[in-house]
């Protein structure tokens, strides 16, 4: 299922292939705009790991709620908590803006979960940590910045 | 094999609110080891999924920016007290563990 997913996105050259995937029962809408394949992980910076989660600009949003230190002593620890009250919120996604490869984390929601995640990164230097959101098929995002006193990436 | 994981859900109204605590190294293959110069090799969860009572709620991707030891935190609506709550981790080596909980 992901190698095909793979394949899909790696073929497609605009939004018009997938969505022609898409219309032929290939991938459902949500696989396609939330679930991040591995190249996104080791994207060096945010523009290319935005385009290889395959998600579209994203709108910046009040109802996303992040919560983290705003000044993180040990970059190694630093605790993030993202709540998103947006209606139909189906995927968040944690990148901390100047880490070597800057997605940390995605989640896909299903089943009852809700639009909200709790979890703890390392952070290179001081960075905004952005919160992606995936909610009806549609892109939002929100920033906070964090400040790093001693780096948790490399030695 | 690998360390087993702590995973604690607890109900709050409707929602289950459920912390996975997991035993991992989470190497990301930049860091050099402080004795020999050498650079630690990756080793981190790529993968996490978790179910109630067999159905995925939750399935998230992860690279070696997340801390040691990684913890989670997610809230399920819906879910009940008895119901089986599963977690699963594949890291980069192909190692993996499942752990369960019931909810309490």
């Amino acid at each position: 299922m992901n190698a095909l997913r793979r394949n899909v996105l790696k073929g497609a050259t605009g939004a018009g292939a997938v969505a022609v995937a898409v219309a032929a029962g290939l991938i459902t809408p949500t696989r396609v705009l939330a679930g991040a394949p591995r190249s996104a992980f080791e994207a060096k910076n945010l523009a290319d790991a935005m385009k290889g989660m395959g998600l579209p600009p994203a709108t910046d949003s009040k109802d996303i709620t992040i919560k983290a230190p705003d000044i993180a002593e040990n970059g190694a620890v630093v605790p993030v908590e993202v709540t998103s009250s947006i209606a139909g919120t189906s995927a968040i996604a944690i990148i901390a803006e100047k880490n070597n490869t800057p997605l940390v984390a995605d989640f896909e929601f299903s089943g009852g979960a809700q639009g909200y995640v709790s979890t703890r990164i390392k952070m290179g230097s001081t960075a905004l940590v952005r919160a992606i959101v995936t909610a009806g098929g549609k892109t939002y995002q929100a920033a906070k910045e964090v400040k790093v006193t001693i780096g948790g990436c490399g030695g | 094999m690998a360390e087993p994981m702590k995973i604690r859900a607890t109900m709050a109204g409707d929602t289950a609110d459920i912390k996975v605590l997991m035993n991992h190294p989470m190497e990301t293959g930049q860091r050099k080891d402080a004795k020999t110069g050498q650079l630690v090799p990756a080793h981190y969860i790529t993968e996490v999924t978790a179910t109630i009572n067999g159905a995925a709620v939750l399935k998230a991707g992860m690279g070696g920016g997340v801390s040691k030891n990684p913890y989670l935190g997610f809230k399920v609506k819906g879910a009940k007290a008895g119901d089986k709550v599963s977690v699963s981790w594949v890291d980069n080596t192909g190692d993996k563990r499942t752990d369960e909980t019931t909810v309490g």
